[in-house]
């Protein structure tokens, strides 16, 4: 639990850092963009949080789970990954703007299951 | 289905005093025809070329043949299968498939169905078969800790929290079976490796403890040795391995290649490596390295480092070839369009492959010549020859992962 509280302030410090993603509402990633995004999310986010999103070594990612946390906490921790926890930076492959938006959309409204999406 | 010899003895406790030897062996042939002939079609076809592929977004699982190179038909109501694993039945015929959602579910191959399924956990991520396959264990995240069920009827038979410390429970990994109704297993919150004796659960003794602490930061998946001498459990949270040699007097862990990426920034770990399918050929042991791009290469002898090798991408499954002379390695993202192929006797990668998007998942036929690959986000699976490297087929599934040969029937800790 102490790595846990460690880590959780350590994003919390990334947060204000100058270098984590800025609010950008108005930069939405495209269309085809977004529904990139959601894929890998389920898909490859999926491999340590659970397809579902209900957690398996990463913790659960539903918007009951992440709408108590600071947006720019949980937008850090997607872009800076969590040091000492097998979260990595995911900034190697989606821009500041994207794991903004993501976290905006994790914290919203858990999106839409992809029991059928990934099918086609 | 009774043993044929059970009928004539119930024959007999129904008959009178008078036994004229004519009379019984007319009895006797009338009571056995009916179990020689029994079995139907749909008992006698073998299962040593069969077969499932989990098609993790749906729910399912596709039956499949190797010796046909088909894909038979689908079993469905499984679940949430993303990352789901599964264990035989020694006679092969059966299956028992760990869903991410905490179900375990018992299938029949030849008939392709769904027997039973319990809600054992909140989250699982795999389970294991003890050596008599009497006993199917799922390791659990939440709550963390393993359930051990009977294997004919499902039945909790015992439920064993991983509390390393007063209402702290770790997430458990690196399930495997040992011999005599044991299993091993890593906590990946707490460091620690325990083994759960259940050789006393039918006489009703309560489950046996072992527990080693410290073993190192965070081990995050485990392999045994084919021998079931060797426990090995990498460790995310530091550079190196825990090895328990079980067949010690008093067991105890040591850390092997300690610090293999001393003094390198480790790269990030997009996916977890898998342990499960270890990769020992010959006498050399091929096992990912974590936040680096290489395969290691350590002496099962003296344990020690002889070699690395630098791979396209952070190693997911480092697998042997059976006969030990290839060994295939796929990646985690954003390199999982490739599979390279290291030969053990030059260790120097020979070939590399593009079977498709999203490689998840290989298994080789059990003597080697083809191997299986599943590409998710192509819906496909590759049958590949392994001398040629030519494809033999490639068959549809949705968003197909793990692949499983009913061979792990008859391998420890599959």
């Amino acid at each position: 639990m102490n790595h846990r509280l460690q880590a959780l302030l350590i994003t919390c410090f990334l947060s204000v850092l100058p270098t984590a993603p800025v609010r950008s509402a108005e930069a939405e990633p495209s269309a085809a963009r977004q529904l990139q995004l959601l894929r890998i999310l389920r898909q490859d986010c999926g491999s340590c949080h659970g397809m579902q999103l209900k957690g398996g070594l990463g913790p659960a990612l539903t918007a009951e789970a992440l709408r108590e946390l600071p947006h720019e906490a949980v937008a850090a921790t997607i872009f800076h990954g969590r040091p000492g926890t097998p979260m990595p930076p995911w900034k190697s492959m989606i821009s500041a703007a994207e794991a903004d938006w993501l976290a905006r959309q994790l914290q919203h409204a858990t999106p839409a299951a992809s029991g059928t999406e990934a099918q086609k | 289905m009774k043993p044929a010899n059970h009928l004539p003895t119930r024959c007999l406790a129904g008959l009178s005093g008078l036994l004229l030897s004519l009379q019984l062996s007319l009895l006797l042939s009338a009571c056995a025809s009916p179990a020689a002939t029994e079995p139907g079609p749909q008992n006698i076809v073998g299962t040593g070329d069969l077969g499932l592929v989990v098609e993790r977004a749906s729910g399912s699982l596709q039956l499949l043949n190797t010796s046909r190179r088909e894909l038979l038909g689908r079993i469905e109501g499984l679940g949430d299968l993303s990352h789901a694993s599964l264990v035989y039945s020694r006679d092969g015929a059966h299956a028992y498939v760990f869903g991410r959602d905490g179900a375990l579910s018992k299938v029949h191959l030849p008939s392709r169905r769904l027997l039973a399924r319990v809600q054992q956990s909140g989250n699982s991520i795999g389970g294991a078969i003890s050596q008599d396959g009497r006993l199917v264990a799922a390791q659990n995240y939440q709550p963390g800790g393993i359930k051990v069920f009977d294997s004919v009827t499902l039945a909790e038979v015992a439920d064993i929290p991983a509390e390393y410390a007063p209402g702290q429970r770790s997430r458990v990994v690196g399930l495997a079976e040992l011999p005599g109704q044991r299993f091993i297993f890593s906590l990946f919150d707490a460091d620690e490796i325990w083994i759960a004796d259940l050789s006393g659960i039918a006489a009703g003794r309560p489950p046996q403890l072992q527990k080693f602490k410290d073993v190192g930061r965070q081990p995050y998946d485990a392999l045994i040795t084919p021998d079931g001498r060797h426990y090995i459990a990498g460790l995310f949270g530091e550079d190196g391995l825990a090895k328990i040699d079980l067949w010690a007097a008093e067991p105890r862990v040591e850390r092997i290649l300690a610090g293999y990426g001393r003094g390198q920034q480790a790269l990030p770990v997009f996916k977890m490596p898998h342990l499960r399918g270890w990769a020992v050929a010959g006498r050399h042991a091929y096992l990912p390295a974590i936040g680096r791009h290489e395969v290691l290469v350590v002496d099962t002898e003296s344990w020690q480092e002889v070699g690395r090798i630098a791979v396209a991408g952070q190693p997911v499954f480092v697998m042997a070839r059976p006969d030990g002379r290839q060994v295939w390695v796929n990646f985690a993202l954003p390199d999982y369009d490739r599979v390279q192929v290291i030969d053990t006797q030059s260790r120097q990668i020979i070939q590399t492959l593009k079977p498709g998007r999203a490689v998840l998942h290989m298994e080789f036929t059990p003597r080697g010549e083809s191997v299986w690959i599943s590409a998710r986000d192509d819906n496909q699976i590759s049958v590949i020859d392994t001398a040629s490297f030519a494809v033999q087929a490639r068959l549809p599934a949705a968003s197909p992962s793990g692949i499983f040969f009913t061979s792990r029937a008859q391998r420890s800790g599959f």
